[in-house]
């Protein structure tokens, strides 16, 4: 399932990384690139099934008590289901030890009822789009 | 076999629940487009027959119908449960509840049709009561749960209510002299339990969850022959039975027929599967097996299934993919 020679999944993980590597930190005038927060190794992509792939997006929070995390979370979410067009299966996860507490979040960004409710709250979807515009 | 009956497509976003209501001749669904619809049978076609707008204003959860099948319950996440009543095949919204802090995640009536149950992201799960004028009263708040309620259910025949929760536990409740109490506290999974179930007797539970596992619990009643201990007058409830290894990501639903037996699960990886307990099967080691499962169902997550409570083998389905979808299990 995980062959790095498959240049397919290569691209597809090239057209992910692109998409993620702009949005704007919450709290910074930088892009989550710039901060290190997401890098090229930290997406990996495999084959679901026949027509969908599954994605994995580990991204490191600035600073290890970082409030702003889970807004993160969704903002990566968010930019995916805007814009990349392939079916997919996406989780999202804080890379380990890099945050105090990383268990906590990683369920909740992953929790798609969650999420859904997130994005219906217009506060969140203003910070949310503030992070995903160019 | 579960073969295609048919596709219901109508619904601008996510399906998030499938309900049919007691007669099993009308499903209820409910979306993130804000809307109810009401489905039945035209001929042999399965048509849309209503579609219930301006109820709420965010994402409707979930439904459901009273045991009586004349009103309709729905769970929001703009904070209310909203009841409707049928008449003439006309569907009105008579009362908002409010209450809850925030997202109401499921709502079921109570085998009496007196008595409602709602849960939330608030931690809490609401019982009210329904009096003779069609008002509803908050006869209890249980906040026995450390995290998100996601489910709801009732007890086929007896007033104890099941919850459970983004804690990774079950609880059961019953009404003990003036209020409401918790009386059982299921721990087994290892993630948020999103759904739980009873069987047709009441006597056991079915769970799944964020785990990729179900669950089955047996009741233990006070002087049970096995010895299991229990305190006071309540039952014990012992996890006898854990299925995994069928599931690639989180089973969001699963539903127990209670004309077949037959257990319905749906998933994350857009798969549907069916279960069944094997003959000879001891009941506090019970064994259970895959008849069938659909790969992919749906092209996206599969959010719930619904056995049809009168035509045994019928089952709903509804997903992110906007579709709800009907089966029939064949060549049982």
């Amino acid at each position: 399932m995980t062959n790095s020679k498959d240049t397919e999944l290569v691209t597809i993980r090239e057209t992910v990384y692109d998409l993620i590597r702009d949005i704007r930190d919450p709290e910074k005038t930088e892009t989550l690139e710039e901060l290190n927060v997401v890098s090229e190794e930290g997406v990996t992509v495999q084959r679901f099934n026949t027509d969908e792939y599954l994605i994995k997006i580990e991204f490191i929070p600035t600073v290890p008590h970082c409030s702003l995390a889970s807004l993160i979370g969704l903002c990566l979410r968010e930019k995916l289901q805007r814009k990349f067009i392939e079916r997919h299966k996406l989780d999202i996860f804080i890379k380990e030890g890099t945050h105090e507490n990383v268990n906590e979040i990683n369920k909740q960004i992953n929790d798609k009822e969650r999420i859904a409710a997130a994005m219906e709250n217009p506060n969140l979807q203003k910070l949310v789009n503030e992070c995903l515009t160019d | 076999m579960l073969e295609p009956v048919c596709t219901l497509e109508g619904h601008k976003e996510t399906v998030w629940c499938v309900a049919w209501n007691p007669n099993g001749n009308l499903l209820a669904s409910s979306s993130s487009d804000k809307t109810i619809r009401i489905w039945g049978q035209e001929g042999e076609h399965w048509v849309c027959k209503s579609v219930l707008t301006e109820g709420h204003q965010r994402t409707i959860r979930s439904v459901a119908w009273s045991p009586c099948g004349n009103y309709l319950a729905s769970a929001s996440f703009d904070a209310t449960t909203g009841i409707w009543s049928r008449k003439e095949g006309e569907f009105e919204c008579i009362a908002t509840l409010e209450g809850h802090e925030n997202e109401v995640k499921s709502v079921a009536w109570a085998p009496s049709g007196s008595l409602l149950a709602t849960c939330s992201r608030d931690k809490s799960v609401w019982i009210w009561e329904v009096t003779e004028d069609e008002e509803y009263e908050c006869a209890s708040v249980l906040s026995s749960h450390t995290q998100d309620v996601k489910h709801v259910t009732w007890h086929p025949t007896k007033e104890i209510l099941a919850s459970c929760s983004y804690d990774d536990t079950i609880k059961l409740y019953k009404e003990e002299i003036d209020d409401w109490t918790c009386c059982n506290t299921l721990q087994s999974h290892q993630s948020t339990v999103w759904k739980v179930c009873f069987d047709q007797t009441g006597s056991r539970l079915l769970s799944c969850g964020d785990d990729k596992a179900l669950k089955i619990w047996q009741e233990y009643p006070p002087g049970n022959p096995e010895g299991v201990a229990t305190v006071g007058s309540d039952s014990a409830w012992k996890c006898v039975c854990t299925l995994t290894g069928y599931f690639n990501r989180t089973v969001y639903n699963v539903d127990w027929c209670h004309n077949t037996g037959l257990i319905a699960t749906a998933g994350g990886d857009d798969a549907i599967c069916v279960f069944k307990e094997e003959e000879c099967s001891d009941k506090n080691q019970p064994s259970f097996s895959l008849v069938t499962t659909v790969a992919k169902a749906h092209s996206q997550d599969v959010n719930c299934v619904a056995w049809n409570p009168k035509t045994p083998g019928l089952l709903a389905s509804c997903s992110d993919d906007r579709n709800i979808k009907l089966w029939q299990i064949t060549g049982l």
